[in-house]
């Protein structure tokens, strides 16, 4: 037990060795793992998931606002892009290069596809779930259909929207792993190339991704909280 | 042999074979009682063997699996208690797999033992296949390992072109690159990116220099030279495509930066030792037929005419007579 416990330990040391240190590849010839390479592939990690959430968020905000406001037509928006996310990412960006070629749009694009549904069905969710009572006050105070979207169902919505934009956050981030098969150098590199980096620079990778996901998972939770309009706050706890 | 002996191994044989194969058996004749004797190859089960355990590995292609499936098939004739685990992954996942017990044997390509296990330099393994897997077989021993005869099939890397593309840069070995190189895209595996028997090879040895290189899925790998994305990719010599399409060509490897790699079934030596004489010499039997262009046909059958590996390696058996 405790010699299981140890080696245990000396995979995580050898592995916070890769992150910090370079040495030769596992198949020779070149420098590989160190701080440099680490935070370059981070850095392209963080920003395809950037954008790739970014862009959902200015898809499914819109459309779930509308659609809640509307209340109606929930059913075929949902359905459509779920299909999005019923269909494998890598499977997706196997498709894609027939028309957009393999690399960062390609890549950005089946992201977006993953992480539009759980924004669109959260912001649906939370402008339906809105006090009609709160509604029917600000029409009454003659507010413009415009205006109620603004002014009372997003604020209202806003929890519920960065939830699921946390969601999507954390799932880009944990998907984006696969990007190297299509041209992007992400931290999964660490993981798809293991021949090259060893198992200390697998076992390196899988940390850094499970931390980063962990982070975006914090910043949105943080968001999500100070999202609450201070009315609701007194109503309900956060989140 | 007594009559009755006979009789009662032919009877052992068939019980076998239907046991084991019982999903074969459905769709075949094989129960109408025609021995196939007189084909001096056909493998027979040994009754010594019931009961023995074996469970045979592969990595994660199509080669893998059809070579899997071949020396499963072929043991389970031999009258071994066979079982598959033929998705390991990547060879250090296989390698892991063996070491820990969890496969008995799976095939691997000497030049990657070589390169991956065991720290030889691509341009020192030996070009002569007997030769590097004397020195795999002395390596595995070490680790407690038997590698045994290599197949009579070579398998490496090559940089791949559209025969249209390389007519009009008029380039046939991969030195002919030189100075045109910077104006080409090379597509490859992400691990390509920093190996020596790949892009770090064409760059120091060749002293090549692409505009870009781009790691892609290997799945992909005609794909990107099909819709004109990449210029160069990195295919492998026993891809089923290069005996069924005529448009793609290969380079050739005149500085030997790709290591040709035979496959050799890897055992673990207690294994072995449990299993008998007839484990070594049932694979050994069955990939004699594998040269270069059966395998590239048998890649074909899967990958282009999308049939399963189990029925293309069984199909296989059955036409060079190893199983009936």
């Amino acid at each position: 037990m405790t010699d299981l416990r140890l080696a245990f330990l000396s995979d995580f040391a050898d592995a916070l060795d890769f992150i910090f240190n370079t040495r030769e590849a596992q198949t020779g010839g070149v420098e590989v793992g160190g701080l440099a390479e680490v935070l370059d592939f981070t850095w392209e990690h963080v920003k395809i998931s950037a954008v790739a959430t970014g862009i959902a968020c200015g898809v499914a905000i819109p459309v779930g606002l509308g659609l809640g406001h509307a209340g109606k037509g929930e059913l075929l928006a949902i359905s459509i892009s779920n299909v999005g996310r019923a269909v494998p990412s890598l499977a997706l960006i196997a498709f894609f290069v027939a028309y957009l070629g393999v690399g960062f749009t390609n890549v950005t694009l089946a992201l977006v596809l993953l992480a539009l549904p759980p924004i669109l069905t959260n912001t649906y969710v939370g402008v339906r779930q809105v006090d009609r009572d709160v509604i029917d006050a600000g029409r009454g105070m003659g507010l413009r259909p415009d205006q109620v979207v603004r002014r009372i169902e997003l604020p209202l919505a806003l929890p519920s929207i960065f939830g699921g934009i946390r969601t999507s956050a954390v799932n880009v981030v944990a998907t984006a792993t696969i990007a190297p098969l299509a041209g992007v150098l992400t931290l999964g590199d660490y993981i798809l190339s293991a021949n090259v980096y060893g198992q200390d620079g697998r076992l390196a990778g899988a940390m850094l991704v499970a931390l980063l996901a962990i982070a975006v998972e914090l910043f949105f939770a943080a968001m999500q909280r100070l999202a609450v309009p201070r009315g609701l706050a007194l109503q309900q706890p956060a989140g | 042999m007594k009559r009755g002996h006979f009789v009662a191994l032919m009877a052992a044989l068939t019980m076998l074979a239907c046991g084991a194969l019982l999903a074969a058996c459905g769709d075949d004749d094989s129960g109408s009682g025609d021995s196939g004797s007189g084909n001096a190859q056909l493998i027979e089960a040994n009754p010594d063997n019931a009961g023995k355990e074996i469970t045979v590995g592969s990595k994660n292609f199509t080669e893998q699996f059809i070579l899997g499936e071949i020396y499963a098939q072929a043991l389970d004739a031999a009258g071994y208690d066979v079982k598959k685990d033929l998705n390991l992954g990547s060879e250090q996942i296989a390698l892991r797999a063996l070491k820990g017990g969890d496969v008995d044997a799976y095939p691997e390509y000497t030049s990657t033992a070589l390169t991956s296990f065991f720290d030889v330099q691509p341009q020192d393994i030996p070009k002569d296949a007997e030769q590097a897997v004397d020195e795999a077989q002395s390596q595995f021993a070490d680790e407690g390992l038997v590698a045994y005869q290599p197949t009579p099939f070579t398998s490496a890397n090559a940089v791949g072109i559209l025969k249209e593309k390389a007519d009009e840069l008029g380039v046939q070995t991969v030195s002919d690159l030189e100075g045109k190189s910077q104006d080409l895209t090379l597509y490859g595996s992400p691990e390509c990116r920093q190996r020596l028997d790949c892009l770090v090879g064409l760059q120091e040895d060749y002293g090549l220099r692409f505009q870009k290189f781009t790691p892609i899925d290997i799945g992909l790998r005609y794909d990107v030279l099909d819709k004109g994305q990449a210029d160069l990719s990195i295919i492998f010599t026993t891809d089923a495509q290069l005996s069924t399409r005529d448009d793609v060509v290969t380079l050739e490897d005149d500085r030997q930066v790709f290591p040709p790699g035979n496959v050799t079934f890897v055992a673990r030596q207690q294994a072995a030792e449990e299993a008998g004489p007839d484990l070594q010499q049932t694979v050994e039997t069955v990939q004699e037929g594998l040269t270069e262009r059966v395998m590239q046909e048998l890649n074909a059958r899967v990958d282009v005419d999308r049939e399963e590996p189990r029925a293309v390696a069984r199909a296989y058996l059955r036409e060079s007579g190893y199983i009936e």
